[in-house]
């Protein structure tokens, strides 16, 4: 299985904090990545450094085969990224927003158009083509902010808590549409605060007090913990972390 | 005790409805539920209940005293905690207690017993500036802050969105505590499975209340058998099960698949599935969690 | 030769910027608080600037005393009332008078014809006469002289062509309350009331409203904390720190800019407690429909010190402005402390001198103040 992400001791510092410490990992093609860790634990950093915004203080990493000192801007014509906050313009309408991305993402107009028409379609968003985004209801918002963030067909998608506070249904066709650009080959790197979600991923890392304390699939980490969901695997660990205060 | 009577609230000119004709009664000493996504109008309930915003129809009593008519009293004797953990960032944890103790003319001595067990975990850093906490210990703060003057009634306006997995299971022992003090308490939480630690619940989307009940009531009336189905491969299942001409319903939930079958059709499903191509099919009868249940009720 | 590569990245590049762009005029058409600062703010400030605000001084209200009554006096005192730059006030008799005008502010320039006048002319060719000028605003007043010395020439030349000599009147001018010509009487008080005002309206209105963002101010609402201790331990600060201000405002004028309080400094603190406090209210106000600190800032601004700058009297003589602008000045409250600044701290003047716009400041404190209480919203919405 080739790797797309690959890192080696990994580490990011803030004067004498230590953010991520040593991490050392790897992510293949296609799976469905499950990044955990408690507030503070120094998920939101390891991501920022993975996608090329945070320059770490030491260690290597690889993301879709560039290096991720010298080649950032490479970096960022083959990933995604989506942000709890919905990256996407309220005053703009749902048309607009997709082909301001589009060419942000370098496509050219005819590939654009041809992207916007499939996107609409899949979502059933076609009668909305018009609408400022501030007038969608909040499920559909987030399914759009994905699709917008794999319009430029990405190695890797990364996804920050993408599903807070939206129903049990829209959650779950969000994860639909995961899984289907799961299965046509992008590797989906997801952050998630519920826990049943960390179940839908092929392997799930587990971070604490900035380090990786787990890595595995679901099934062998309740193997492992003798617990019989994800969630009580996490509370055994986070329980343990000293860093609860910062 | 609380009851609300036939609340309506609009925004934006009456183009956006908030809670349509919303009517519940919430009993003194209770610890309940308002469970429900974003948008679902949680936020705006409280704050008519706490006097904040008037509804543009129905009526609502707090102990006796109407929201409208009686704000004053009311604001003298509930605690709120409202959506944003709401403190003062520049003041120290002891700064901040003092002053929300004396804006309701009290002392921290006075009710300190009430808040001893949570106050005691945030103790060590009492001279430290709230903006500085983690979420976890933000929350404890403006959850003493709330107490600090002993309120017949507590709302709090999801006080766990955003805090770690460790600290939400900590302040909900935190709230039996409270309960068994007497304190009628009224959360707000998306998070479905904080529904089982209220006494009752009601679950609530686009401002209509879909059902109201024990967690346990809920969960009984589930209409029909739910299954839970597990293999290998979750996904690929999905899409094959939903093709299955006699289902109901069908969702992915963590590592297995919840289904619901039309008449009799869950005898047929296994070896619709391995014609599919799926081997190693487990499939059990489960007991729904209140999530079945809100997606049901979302279905109709 | 750029490789191919590189060609496509600049392509690229360009494809991009164009987008960004693209998303951005979209963006700024489709907010109209965006639009209406960038069209409404230089059409105002051309027509403003162009038409209503004007450094050119006319219509000033000036006083003759005519000692000498005769026929060349009876011409000068035509020509200038003529002249579209005087409004003849009245013609007194009196140095007492003129003085006391002087004193009421109600006349910038007065002309005293000496008795005589006429027969020294036709004797000697040449005769005096006094200017003086009120130049606690030394650009009106340098104007005005300038505009009676024009006048005084013309007629001389004039006069030569019939006469066959010109004749040599020469106006004596004499600078009341600031003869040094200096500055800083006009715009020390201008900036106390700017200042003040900014401070008291736009931090209050700023603080009030960072409260109700960050929310505390909900759980304020819901206790037993009277509404109004909110609203009096919001203003306090404010109150205080502008008094402070005041005072050290009047110790560096005095110190370094040599202007010291002529007049009774109870009386100039007493006006200004009325003025911070029409101030305060007016912040409070503001912060009523404000959601956002930036939206309270921006009110602030456009609302109060826009106008304050342009309409209180010290960058621009409000009788030059047209008669809609005059009226609306009238509203403004920093015009009426201003006059009374410039009365007590140069003219060193008591209250008998300023009890009319004491009255007004006062009528404004109470007014806006009773208002912004009624409206300050015991609720969210």
């Amino acid at each position: 299985m080739e790797a797309v992400i690959t890192t080696e001791k990994l580490t990011k510092r803030f004067g004498h904090f230590t953010a991520a410490s040593e991490l050392t990992f790897e992510v293949y093609r296609g799976e469905i990545f499950g990044f955990l860790g408690a507030n503070g634990a120094g998920k939101t950093t390891a991501m920022r450094m993975l996608c090329g915004l945070l320059k770490p203080t030491s260690g290597k990493a690889n993301i879709a085969g560039y290096d991720i000192y010298t080649q950032t801007d490479k970096i960022k014509n083959k990933i995604g990224y989506m942000s709890q906050k919905f990256s996407l313009y309220d005053n703009l309408t749902v048309s607009e927003n997709i082909r301001f991305y589009g060419g942000i993402y370098g496509m050219n107009v005819p590939e654009i158009k041809a992207k916007t028409s499939e996107l609409l379609k899949d979502l059933n968003l076609e009668s909305e083509a018009k609408t400022l985004v501030s007038e969608l209801p909040l499920g559909w918002k987030q399914k759009l902010a994905f699709s917008v963030s794999v319009v430029h067909n990405p190695d890797i998608v990364f996804l920050d808590e993408p599903t807070g506070g939206v129903d049990p249904v829209a959650r779950r066709q969000f994860w639909d549409l995961i899984y289907y650009a799961s299965e046509k080959g992008v590797t989906v790197f997801v952050t998630t605060h519920y826990m049943d979600e960390a179940e839908y991923c092929n392997r799930v890392s587990i971070m604490v007090d900035g380090v990786i304390a787990a890595l595995d699939s679901p099934a062998n980490l309740k193997k492992q913990y003798a617990h019989d969901s994800m969630e009580d695997v996490f509370y055994d660990l986070a329980r343990k972390a000293k860093r609860k205060d910062d | 005790m609380i009851s609300i009577d036939n609340i309506t609230m609009t925004y934006n000119k009456g183009t956006v409805t908030a809670l349509k004709s919303i009517s519940l009664t919430i009993n003194t000493g209770e610890l309940f539920g308002l469970i429900g996504p974003d948008g679902a109008g949680k936020s705006s309930l409280f704050r008519i209940l706490t006097t904040l915003l008037l509804a543009d129809k129905g009526t609502a009593n707090i102990n006796g005293h109407d929201v409208v008519k009686d704000y004053r009293r009311i604001r003298n004797t509930v605690g709120y905690m409202p959506g944003r953990f709401s403190l003062y960032q520049d003041l120290t944890v002891e700064e901040n207690l003092e002053f929300f103790a004396t804006i309701f003319g009290t002392t921290i001595r006075e009710n300190y017993d009430l808040i001893k067990d949570i106050y005691i975990q945030i103790e060590p850093f009492k001279n430290r500036r709230a903006g500085a906490l983690s979420g976890g210990m933000k929350q404890k703060l403006a959850l003493c802050c709330a107490l600090i003057h002993k309120p017949e009634v507590l709302f709090l306006d999801e006080p766990t969105t955003g805090v770690d997995v460790v600290s939400r299971k900590e302040f909900w022992e935190m709230l039996k505590r409270l309960k068994a003090q007497g304190i009628t308490i009224l959360v707000s939480t998306p998070y479905m499975d904080e529904a089982n630690l209220c006494d009752r619940i009601a679950l609530i989307q686009k401002g209509e209340i879909l059902s109201i009940d024990t967690p346990a009531q809920v969960i009984a009336s589930f209409p029909v058998p739910l299954y839970a189905i597990i293999s290998s491969n979750p996904f690929s299942l999905l899409r094959d099960a939903r093709s299955y001409e006699w289902i109901d319903s069908c969702f992915a939930f963590g590592d297995s698949l919840h289904a619901t079958f039309k008449k009799g059709g869950e005898t047929g499903f296994i070896s619709f599935m391995e014609s599919k191509g799926h081997q190693d099919i487990q499939m059990n009868r489960f007991e729904p969690s209140i999530e079945d249940c809100f997606i049901r009720l979302l279905k109709n | 030769m750029i490789s191919p590569e590189r060609q496509n990245e600049k392509t690229t590049n360009m494809k991009q910027l164009y987008v960004f762009i693209r998303k951005e005029f979209l963006q700024v058409f489709r907010d109209r608080k965006t639009l209406l600062m960038l069209f409404g703010l230089p059409i105002a400030q051309i027509v403003l600037f162009g038409f209503a605000l004007s450094n050119e001084i006319k219509n000033s209200k000036i006083v003759i005393a005519d000692y000498s009554k005769d026929a060349v006096t009876q011409q000068l005192i035509s020509k200038i009332g003529a002249s579209r730059y005087f409004n003849i006030e009245e013609n007194l008799v009196n140095a007492a008078q003129i003085d006391a005008a002087f004193k009421k502010g109600t006349i910038k320039l007065a002309v005293i014809f000496p008795a005589g006048f006429g027969e020294e002319l036709i004797h000697t060719n040449k005769a005096t006469m006094q200017v003086i000028a009120d130049a606690s605003d030394p650009n009106v007043a340098t104007a005005t002289t300038n505009y009676i010395s024009q006048i005084v020439n013309d007629f001389n030349n004039h006069s030569a062509v019939a006469a066959g000599q010109p004749l040599q009147i020469v106006p004596q001018i004499r600078m009341l309350y600031n003869p040094e010509l200096r500055g800083a009487p006009n715009f020390v008080p201008g900036v106390m009331a700017l200042v003040l005002m900014l401070v008291c309206t736009m931090m209050t209105s700023v603080a009030i409203v960072k409260e109700k963002e960050l929310g505390t101010m909900e759980i304020l609402l819901v206790s037993p904390f009277k509404p109004i201790y909110i609203i009096i331990s919001k203003l306090t600060p404010y109150l205080i720190i502008s008094v402070l201000n005041l005072f050290i405002i009047l110790i560096l004028s005095d110190v370094f800019l040599d202007l010291p309080v002529r007049g009774s400094v109870l009386l100039l603190t007493f006006s200004s407690i009325l003025f911070i406090i029409t101030c305060l209210s007016i912040g409070l106000l503001l912060s009523i429909n404000a959601k956002t600190q930036q939206a309270a800032m921006a009110a602030s601004m456009m609302g109060m010190m826009l106008p304050t700058m342009l309409l209180t009297g010290f960058l621009f003589p409000i009788e030059n402005m047209p008669l809609v602008m005059q009226g609306l000045s009238n509203l403004v409250p920093s015009r009426w402390y201003f006059i009374i600044i410039k009365k007590v701290m140069l003219k060193g003047l008591g209250f008998s001198a300023v009890w009319k716009e004491s009255l007004i400041l006062m009528g404004m404190c109470v007014f806006l103040f009773t208002m912004s209480l009624r409206k300050f919203k015991i609720r969210l919405q």
